[in-house]
C-alpha cells in the first residue's frame, strides 16, 4: 500500500489514444483477476438469502474454527511482536559481527513454503520424530493439536514486526535513544517515552500484517491441523472442509468474514500508513528506500 | 557482513535482546529447518535420489516451475502496466484500484483457491466463456497458473511502484528536448532505469509461486504426473506416512526457494548500484 501516486504532467506523457488503452488494460486486468474474485465471494455466500448466510456463519463447527482462529492469533501475535521489538533493538542499535546474517535469517520463513513450514514441526513433534516418543510417553499432543498448529502459524508470521520496525529504526538512528540515556533515563523509560512514541505506526503495520497472516494460513495449518472436526479446525481449514463436502454456500459464508478480515486488513494499513507518513515516520520504509521489494509479501 | 568487532554503545539492553532474538529464532526457525535435510538423508543418499528422481517427482518440479514462470511472465507485463497507470496517470477511483492491488497479500490462499475454482469450473462465471473454445481452466495447468498470477501480481506492482515513482521527469524533459521521441525516451530512458526493479518483482513473484499450495490446490485437480504441484506431493507423501520421502522433495524444494533468494539479493545489491544508492 504504497502512495506513490502525483500528478502527471501532460507534456511527458503518452499521447491520449495510448493512455487510455493502457489504462483500459490495467483495469480490465485488475477487474477480472481481483475484483470479480472479491465479488464473487459474497455473492456465493449469500446465494441461499441471509438466513443460510447467519446459519452457516452460527454452526457449532463454524463457531469452533472462529473461536480457533482467534485463539491462535492471540497466542501468535504477540510473540511475534515481542521478538521484532527485540530483534530489531538489537539489530539497529548495536554493532555487531554477523549482523547481515541475522537480519537474513529473521527474512527466511517468507521463503519457506507454507508446506514446508508445516512438514519441519511434523518432522520435530509428530509421532515418527525427534520429539515424537518422549511427547507419546508424556502424553502430550503438539501435532493434530493446538500447540502445532501455534508453532506453523507463528513460523510463517514470523517477520513481519521486525521486518517493519527493523526499517523505521534504522532510519531513525540512535541518537534520541543515546540522549535520553545521558539525560537519565533507565532501559525502560527509555523504550517508553523515546523508542516507542517514534515506532509505534510501524509496530501497529507489523501487528495488522501479522495478525492477518495468523488468521489466514492454510499450508502450514493443513500439514499439522489433522483435520479433527470442532477441535482443530482454523477457518480457513473448515472452508476447504465444506468446499471438498461441496457444501459450497456455507464454505463461502466462513471464507466471506475471511475476506472481511483481509478488508479491514487493508483498510487499517492505509490509515496507519497515513498516521505515520503525517508523523515522518515512513512504515513502507522498505519499500521506499531501495527498490528493495514488495513490502510484506502476506 | 559486518567485519567491526563489537562496538560500545551508550545504550542498554544488547545482551538480553541479542540472547532472546537468537533464542527465538533457534526454536522457531533454524532448527525445525535442520530437521529437512538430517531426515531427507535419514534412509540413506541412495534413498533421496531415488525419491527425487522418481518420474512422478520430476514432473511436480517441472509442472511448479513452468506454471511459476507462466505466471511470473504475465504478472511482469501486466503488473508493469497496473504499475504505470497508477503512478503516471490520473483517473477517478485511482487511490481505491491502488488499495486493491494488495489484496491477494491479504486473503487467505484457501478462500482465493476456491473462488479461482467455482470462478473458472465449465459452469461458473469465466469457466462458461472458455468452455465452448474448448478450453478447460479447471483441473489443468492453465488453472494453476490463473491460481499463481493472483498471488504473484501484487509483487510486481509494489516493487515497481516507487522507482517509478522515483524517475526523475528531468530526464525525460532532458531526452525530450535533445530531440528523442515518446518512443525512444521510453526505450532508451525510462525501461532502462526500471530494468533492475522489474526483474526483482519478477523474481519475487515466480519465488512465492514456486511455493505456493491454499491458492493452487482446489484449481489444481491433483492428478498425478498432470496438474500435481511440488508442495501437493509433499502433502501426499505425508498422508502416506513416507516422511524420509516428504522430508527430501521439501530439501529440493528449500534449496531451489534459497537460491532464487541468494539471486535476488544479488540483483538487489546491484540494482542499488546502479540506482546510486
Amino acid at each position: 500500500m504504497s502512495s506513490h501516486l502525483r500528478t502527471p504532467r501532460p507534456a511527458l506523457t503518452e499521447p491520449r489514444a495510448v493512455r487510455v488503452a493502457l489504462m483500459t488494460v490495467a483495469m480490465a486486468f485488475v477487474g477480472l483477476f481481483l475484483v470479480v474474485p472479491f465479488v464473487f465471494i459474497f455473492v456465493e455466500a449469500f446465494r441461499n438469502g441471509a438466513q443460510a448466510y447467519v446459519e452457516a456463519i452460527k454452526a457449532p463447527e463454524a463457531v469452533a474454527a472462529i473461536w480457533l482462529t482467534l485463539v491462535v492469533a492471540v497466542l501468535c501475535v504477540p510473540a511475534n511482536a515481542v521478538f521484532g521489538i527485540a530483534a530489531a533493538w538489537a539489530i539497529t542499535r548495536f554493532d555487531f559481527r554477523g549482523k547481515r546474517l541475522l537480519t537474513t535469517l529473521i527474512d527466511l520463513p517468507f521463503a519457506v513454503s507454507p508446506v514446508v513450514a508445516g512438514l519441519i514441526f511434523v518432522q520435530l513433534f509428530g509421532r515418527q520424530g525427534w520429539f515424537g516418543p518422549w511427547l507419546f510417553d508424556h502424553d502430550i499432543k503438539i501435532i493434530f493439536a493446538v500447540p502445532g498448529i501455534v508453532l506453523a502459524t507463528i513460523f510463517v508470521s514470523f517477520p513481519f514486526v521486525a521486518r517493519e520496525l527493523i526499517a523505521v529504526m534504522e532510519a531513525s538512528g540512535r541518537e534520541e535513544e543515546e540522549a535520553a540515556s545521558l539525560l537519565g533515563a533507565n532501559g525502560w523509560q527509555m523504550f517508553r517515552r523515546v523508542t516507542l512514541p517514534n515506532v509505534k505506526w510501524a509496530l501497529l503495520s507489523g501487528i495488522i500484517l501479522c495478525s492477518a497472516r495468523a488468521m489466514g494460513e492454510f499450508g502450514a495449518v493443513s500439514v499439522v491441523s489433522g483435520r479433527i472436526r470442532g477441535e482443530t479446525t482454523t477457518m480457513p481449514i473448515q472452508v476447504e472442509i465444506l468446499y471438498n463436502e461441496y457444501a459450497y454456500q456455507a464454505s463461502f459464508a466462513l471464507a466471506s468474514l475471511l475476506a472481511l478480515v483481509a478488508v479491514a486488513t487493508l483498510v487499517m494499513q492505509a490509515i496507519v500508513e497515513h498516521r505515520g507518513e503525517h508523523r515522518g515516520q515512513s512504515v513502507a520504509a522498505t519499500a521506499s528506500a531501495a527498490p528493495t521489494g514488495a513490502e510484506s509479501p502476506l | 557482513m559486518t567485519t567491526r568487532a563489537t562496538r560500545r554503545s551508550a545504550l542498554p539492553g544488547f545482551r538480553i535482546t541479542m540472547a532472546f532474538t537468537l533464542l527465538y529464532i533457534a526454536v522457531i526457525v533454524l532448527v525445525p529447518l535442520l530437521t529437512l535435510p538430517i531426515k531427507s538423508f535419514s534412509q540413506g543418499a541412495a534413498f533421496f535420489w531415488d525419491t527425487v528422481r522418481d518420474p512422478r517427482v520430476i514432473a511436480s518440479y517441472r509442472l511448479t516451475l513452468v506454471a511459476s514462470f507462466a505466471a511470473a511472465c504475465v504478472n511482469g507485463v501486466f503488473g508493469f502496466i497496473v504499475a504505470w497507470v497508477l503512478v503516471r496517470y490520473d483517473f477517478p477511483g485511482r487511490r481505491i484500484v491502488d488499495s486493491i492491488i494488495d489484496l491477494p497479500f491479504a486473503l487467505p490462499t484457501a478462500v482465493a483457491g476456491i473462488t479461482l475454482t467455482s470462478l473458472y469450473a465449465p459452469t461458473g462465471w469465466f469457466g462458461q466463456y472458455l468452455e465452448p473454445f474448448g478450453i478447460q481452466a479447471v483441473f489443468s495447468p492453465l488453472g494453476i497458473t490463473i491460481a499463481l498470477i493472483f498471488i504473484g501480481l501484487p509483487f510486481v506492482v509494489r516493487t515497481l511502484q516507487p522507482v517509478i515513482a522515483d524517475l526523475d521527469v528531468e530526464l525525460e524533459e532532458v531526452a525530450t528536448s535533445l530531440g528523442a521521441n515518446r518512443r525512444q525516451v521510453i526505450f532508451r530512458v525510462i525501461l532502462p532505469y526500471l530494468y533492475p526493479a522489474w526483474l526483482i518483482g519478477f523474481g519475487m513473484a515466480f519465488a512465492r509461486a514456486i511455493g505456493e499450495y491454499g491458492s493452487v490446490v482446489f484449481i489444481a485437480g491433483n492428478m498425478p504426473m498432470k496438474t500435481e504441484i511440488a508442495s501437493l506431493l509433499i502433502i501426499t507423501k505425508l498422508t502416506q506416512y513416507d516422511y524420509a520421502g516428504a522430508a527430501a522433495i521439501a530439501f529440493v524444494l528449500l534449496l531451489l526457494s534459497f537460491a532464487l533468494l541468494l539471486v535476488l539479493n544479488a540483483l538487489q545489491g546491484w540494482s542499488a548500484r546502479r540506482l546510486g544508492y
